[in-house]
């Protein structure tokens, strides 16, 4: 018994070492967002191609989407864009555009030379909905369910690896709860 | 000496620059500016990691440290500022993590971990002190069997 107890600083140093140990393959540029659970914040702005026209939280809801947070200042966006672009093709979500503190004619002009992944784009020139969403870099993106509520963050770009591995099971869970619930 | 008080003037200019990290923010009060200052100071600027709002430059750090000065000129208190943020950006903006569940770990594994340490310690210390003060105790037999084994030598 006395034996055993001179073990036991052996085993809070082997246990706190498998702990950190744990924690050196932690990304830390992954945090998890707060706003997980939480509904998309109240917004009301102005859709990028036409100023007059709003865009508002409650034209997200209805169906599973996909909220992505781009800008032409963001070379990660770019690369990204090609794989936003096959899955617009694929049609299993609408993909709504957050651009984010970006001159709307650059943006516009990208959008018509690359290509229009999304069904809404909305235009958050002084990036106040990109606070709210806890956005700190670009590109991010949201998965909301069809009751406008934010259920996953992924911040960096979507490729074919991440949308298969991690989205889009949970685009089909999500989707699954919204036919259950009888939304389209 | 024309020298000298150009250099004077430089440093002191420099200790300006340095003293109003504030951007051309006008705070209404010197009081709203301090509060406003040492809270930035404590929250952690979400993209760069490990660089407090004051220290960063990014885009993001700049947009958040002018929201905590528009908060705290609008008298919102400290509390509320820190919910604004960590409602947005999560505990990791917290330098100072917040007492929970969560962190109950790090904020009482230190003092756990001293407190076993010294725990071990005195349990160590009384075992040496019993085991010495039991070896220097001889009994008269043993300390007249030591003489005699001692004078045998020095014969």
């Amino acid at each position: 018994m006395k034996k055993l107890v001179l073990f036991i600083p052996l085993v809070v140093v082997l246990g706190m070492g498998v702990f950190l140990y744990k924690g050196l393959f932690l990304n830390p540029q992954q945090l998890d967002s707060a706003l997980e659970g939480k509904p998309i914040p109240a917004f009301q702005l102005e859709v990028l191609e036409k100023s007059g026209e709003t865009v508002t939280n409650e034209t997200l809801k209805g169906k599973v989407g996909l909220l992505n947070v781009w800008a032409t200042w963001c070379p990660s966006c770019k690369y990204e864009h090609p794989f936003l672009m096959s899955l617009a093709r694929k049609n299993i979500l609408p993909i709504y555009g957050i651009n984010y503190r970006d001159e709307r004619a650059l943006a516009i002009r990208e959008l018509s030379r690359e290509g229009n992944p999304y069904a809404i784009n909305i235009y958050d020139h002084d990036g106040r909905l990109g606070l709210d969403l806890g956005v700190y870099g670009a590109p991010e993106s949201f998965l909301v369910d069809h009751k406008g509520v934010i259920r996953y963050r992924y911040a960096g770009p979507i490729d074919r690896n991440v949308w298969k591995e991690t989205l889009y099971p949970m685009v089909q869970q999500l989707q699954a709860e919204a036919a259950k619930d009888g939304a389209s | 000496m024309k020298g000298f008080s150009a250099l004077v003037l430089l440093l002191s200019m420099a200790t300006i620059v340095n003293a109003t990290p504030v951007d051309t923010y006008e705070f209404k009060s010197v009081d709203n500016q301090k509060r406003a200052l040492s809270l930035a100071h404590s929250l952690r600027c979400p993209q760069c990691q490990n660089q407090n709002l004051i220290d960063s430059n990014s885009p993001v750090a700049q947009d958040l440290r002018l929201e905590v000065y528009q908060m705290v000129d609008e008298g919102k208190g400290d509390d509320e500022i820190v919910e604004f943020m960590t409602s947005r950006y999560g505990e990791f903006v917290l330098y100072k993590p917040r007492m929970e569940a969560k962190t109950y770990v790090l904020w009482l594994g230190p003092i756990a971990l001293l407190l076993f340490g010294g725990v071990i310690g005195f349990f160590f210390i009384r075992k040496q002190r019993i085991a010495e003060s039991n070896n220097q105790e001889l009994s008269s037999e043993e300390q007249q069997e030591l003489d005699r084994l001692l004078k045998r030598d020095a014969k």
